[in-house]
């Protein structure tokens, strides 16, 4: 195997979905790395399978075929490096695939440690299933009470500065340790610490032998007012693939193929966010977007800092039966363009869960699929805007914040019917803020590229500007508190070949200015009643925009976007949105 | 491609391993038939925990209490029998509040565990004992009628199977006023459920299972509280059964069956299933688990259009085929047993057999 990246020539990378398995090439063509091709492939992580080795070489005899290029031996082991032609010289792999895992989360306070571990955890697939602090009211017994029955699979303990509180955490960890000591060794959980690191010593002591797998990390919290959770969740993200390694048939082998570069798909697309943000150092953020059957991810990158929220809860998969304890069916059925009965959806929601990787054929199927989308998409939005830290840029307090480009993964919207349909899910389930760029993962490189620029900055930097992504559209989403019919924004669109566009905008419409890919144009935005587009209230501005698939999309329904109540008429705004996108 | 496999079978073999969430004891041998009620392992589990702080009560250090502690892990204690006691003139006995078994002491803490209850990991279907894991449970084998299903409640019994009254068609629904005291241990079958009621009069009977080829996802949290077993064969919502399962349940109706409802759960295989024993001279093949997409297998549909219909795969198309949804997917020709043609996406599919 090579010694890095660098003078490696080809790359591949296997990302393990619940659903399908995909295996993508990259390789060095006139100098620069560039996206070759894509195998997939059912994944085969759950029963009969229960290996995800199946799917992973299917993925990569499907790139055989594509490619024409031999990367598996006879065996079907993968050849490694390459000789003579055959083979890969650099192979990483993500996974997704497999259940969330059942976390008890363990802390001192509950609005300081408890709320870090509990953002720790939920920057990977975890499903946290009890939270434990020095100020719960149960009695020490009970709280062990509580982990017996839950088999958790993983104890997140964190709690006190450093060369801070050492009692209390203490009396935490001999609560943790009785709980495992009582547990049948075969199903003790794993353990990571990341607490006051004063007390790593003890911690060892304590549960070194009483755990399946006991991780230390730096503090969360090394002091009071720091709140540090990235080298934690590389720890973390470690421990989701040992735990992984040890539950899921074939990821030992992948671990190996790899050498040891097997990441969390989310952890890998958030690495990802987070190098573009260091890289672009922009006063706005960078957000990444995934929709997945195992859940949905939310990154926001600012200037090097990372928020990575993972919602298995908001899986389009076997979750979905779950969905209902986050939201309402009416908060779904507002979604609809068409007239289709409350029940009709509730039965979709579990039929779905039931068969994750089954696919909408009929219009109502689409219609359903595309407004639960919508829901799990501003579920997810909302609740990671919380954790997004106070001070980055924003048009109004709690708001989203600024984000340019937004890039958007997940074959919920890569597999729109239409680019249309897939962007108007976007819009309405983001509902970004200012002037951004969505672009699409089409080809769901993100992971891969993410997991490969741990090794090497250059692939992702290349792949990136090698148009393997599509631009879907640039957006204009003026904030603004005018009523309905106002004019809020005139502007106009001046393109490199000096055709010029004028356009008045009224609160509540969404409009569409051409502005295909391969073009560019200046766009100047003149702010009416304290508008805002990004450049403050009511100031004007301009920006240099680029061509994309559907142009330059002005949305001022407004924010939050509030629908109608009346059936018919918010049916027919749907339909009128669908059509001003394109279809 | 690959194909899912549910298995809705006349005549099979099956082989079911049922383990222990914990170790513990093998109460039956090798080659022992058991019914789906009996207990083939077992083992103690104590579902509460009391702490008694001797260092605490004693107001002293947490070792010198583990110095003056007498009891030891394993040991079993009755309520009010001495824990630790200080010595000198005013001795402060500490007593154990509770009947229990010592677990740990250390620290100068007592831990009891106390309401030790006994699981007990019954056969789930009637058939012989195939292998033993040793502390952990058995394999079961057996010969017979096998319809596996989508959703169960977690429960096991064996009956009588009828088909619920007024049932002409897979898709009728069981309603409280066909319940009446002539079905009392009954395993019913039935094409769909959304009356409330019904559950509740079925428990009150009691059935001893309920046999659906759907149910209202509304009646889920009662279903789940009921104490009899029900299974849905097909999925949720107002469907029909598929007519593969409803043909051999309604021809091996009052005939003794045993429904295992246990949840789906797609990763480790388990699966809800109605089993009926049959005698056989010759053991039947085992169920095949995998299978690839090919001309001639028999298919159920699990999405709409023609949601749990069932037909012939006769043609898978090339390339991708696009759907009145949008989406261009792979899909095949279905020929449906009413003898209309359809186009289906191929994940929309899954193999009987």
């Amino acid at each position: 195997m090579p010694s890095s990246l660098i003078d490696a020539d080809s790359v591949m990378a296997v990302d393990v979905g619940s659903c399908t398995t995909r295996a993508t090439l990259f390789d060095v063509v006139e100098g620069s790395y560039r996206f070759i091709a894509i195998g997939q492939s059912p994944t085969t992580a759950a029963a009969p399978f229960k290996d995800v080795g199946e799917g992973v070489v299917r993925a990569i005899e499907n790139l055989q075929e594509i490619t024409g290029r031999i990367f598996l031996s006879s065996d079907r082991s993968l050849i490694i490096p390459s000789q003579e032609g055959v083979g890969i010289d650099t192979f990483v792999a993500t996974i997704s695939a497999g259940p969330a895992i059942k976390t008890v989360i363990v802390g001192l306070l509950n609005d300081v440690s408890l709320q870090s571990v509990k953002r720790l955890a939920r920057s990977t697939y975890t499903r946290v299933v009890e939270s434990i602090g020095v100020n719960d009211r149960r009695k020490p017994e009970e709280q062990i009470d509580s982990i017996l029955r839950l088999e958790p699979d993983l104890i997140l303990i964190a709690g006190g500065t450093n060369d801070g509180a050492t009692k209390s955490v203490q009396k935490i960890i001999d609560i943790i340790g009785l709980a495992c000591y009582l547990m049948p060794p075969e199903g003790r959980p794993s353990v990571m610490y990341a607490g006051n690191q004063a007390m790593s010593k003890e911690v060892t002591e304590s549960l070194s032998a009483l755990t399946s797998s006991l991780h230390l990390s730096p503090n969360i919290r090394p002091s009071l007012d720091v709140d540090d959770l990235q080298p934690a969740s590389r720890v973390l993200a470690d421990v989701n693939m040992q735990i992984r390694r040890s539950r899921l048939g074939g990821v030992e082998e992948l671990y190996s193929w790899s050498g040891g570069n097997l990441l969390p798909t989310a952890y890998a697309q958030g690495r990802l966010i987070r190098f573009m943000s260091q890289a672009y150092r922009s006063n706005k953020g960078i957000l990444g977007v995934d929709i997945g059957a195992s859940a949905t991810t939310i990154a926001a990158g600012f200037q090097g800092e990372l928020t990575l929220g993972v919602y298995p809860q908001f899986g389009l998969g076997e979750h979905l039966s779950g969905l209902l304890r986050y939201t309402s069916l009416d908060d779904i059925l507002r979604w609809l363009p068409l007239d289709i009965p409350a029940n009709y959806v509730h039965d979709y929601l579990y039929q779905k869960s039931t068969y994750p990787d089954s696919m909408p054929a009929t219009l109502d199927d689409v219609a359903i699929e595309q407004a639960i989308i919508r829901q799990v998409l501003r579920l997810a939005i909302v609740t990671a805007n919380k954790d997004i830290p106070a001070n980055v840029q924003r048009p109004s307090s709690g708001g989203l914040p600024y984000f340019e480009p937004i890039l958007v993964g997940g074959s919920a919207i890569t597999n729109a019917s239409t680019i249309g349909q897939g962007l108007l899910m976007l819009l309405d389930g983001i509902q970004p803020v200012g002037t951004t760029t969505i672009i699409l993962d089409q080809n769901h490189l993100l992971p891969g590229i993410g997991a490969a620029a741990g090794l090497n900055p250059i692939l992702p930097v290349q792949i990136l500007e090698s148009g393997a992504f599509m631009g879907l559209a640039s957006v204009v989403a003026p904030v603004s508190n005018a009523r309905m019919g106002t004019p809020i924004l005139r502007g106009r669109l001046l393109t490199k070949d000096g055709n010029e566009t004028k356009f008045e905008i009224n609160q509540g419409t969404l409009d569409v200015l051409a502005l295909p890919s391969g073009q560019t144009g200046q766009l100047f935005l003149e702010p009416l009643h304290r508008t805002d587009v990004g450049f403050g209230p009511g100031r004007s501005g301009d920006i240099l925009v680029s061509g994309t698939q559907v142009g330059v999309v002005i949305d001022a329904r407004g924010r939050p976007l509030q629908l109608s109540i009346e059936n018919g008429r918010r049916r027919e705004l749907h339909k009128k949105w669908i059509w001003t996108l394109g279809g | 491609m690959l194909a899912p496999v549910i298995h809705i079978m006349p005549l099979t073999t099956i082989q079911r391993e049922r383990l222990l969430p914990a170790s513990g004891r093998v109460v039956v041998r090798m080659d022992q038939k058991v019914s789906p009620v009996d207990v083939v392992a077992e083992t103690n589990f104590g579902q509460q925990h009391v702490m008694v702080d001797v260092a605490r009560l004693l107001g002293i250090s947490p070792g010198k209490a583990d110095e003056l502690i007498r009891c030891k892990a394993g040991e079993r204690l009755t309520s009010k029998q001495l824990i630790a006691q200080m010595p000198g003139l005013i001795s402060h006995p500490v007593y154990s509040p509770v009947d229990g078994r010592v677990v740990a002491v250390g620290g100068g803490q007592v831990l009891l565990e106390i309401g030790d209850t006994i699981i007990e990991l019954r056969a789930g279907l009637p058939g012989t004992i195939s292998r033993i894991f040793p502390d952990r449970g058995v394999e079961i084998t057996a010969h017979g009628t096998l319809i596996q299903g989508v959703w169960g409640n977690d429960r096991v019994d064996i009956g009588l199977m009828l088909p619920a009254p007024q049932l002409n068609s897979p898709g009728d629904a069981l309603e409280a006023g066909q319940l009446d005291v002539s079905l009392r241990g009954a395993i019913l079958i039935a094409g769909h459920c959304s009356d409330p009621h019904a559950l509740q009069v079925a428990g009150e009977l009691p059935l001893r299972g309920l046999i659906l080829g759907s149910i209202s996802p509304e009646l889920l949290p009662l279903a789940v509280k009921s104490q009899f077993p029900i299974l849905v064969t097909d999925g949720f919502g107002h469907h029909s059964m598929n007519s593969v399962a409803y043909k051999l349940l309604i021809t091996n109706t009052k005939r003794e069956v045993a429904l295992n409802s246990t949840p789906y759960n797609r990763y480790n295989g388990n699966r809800p299933e109605i089993f009926i024993p049959l005698p056989v001279s010759q053991p039947p093949p085992q169920a095949r688990d995998t299978e690839v997409f090919s001309n001639g297998q028999q298919v159920r549909i699990r999405r709409n259009p023609n949601i749990f219909e069932v037909g012939t795969l006769t043609n898978l198309i090339s390339g991708l085929t696009e759907f009145p949804s949008g989406l261009s997917l792979p899909a095949a020709d279905v020929l449906l047993e009413s003898g209309q043609k359809v186009v289906i996406p191929l994940v929309n599919l899954e193999v009987l057999g």
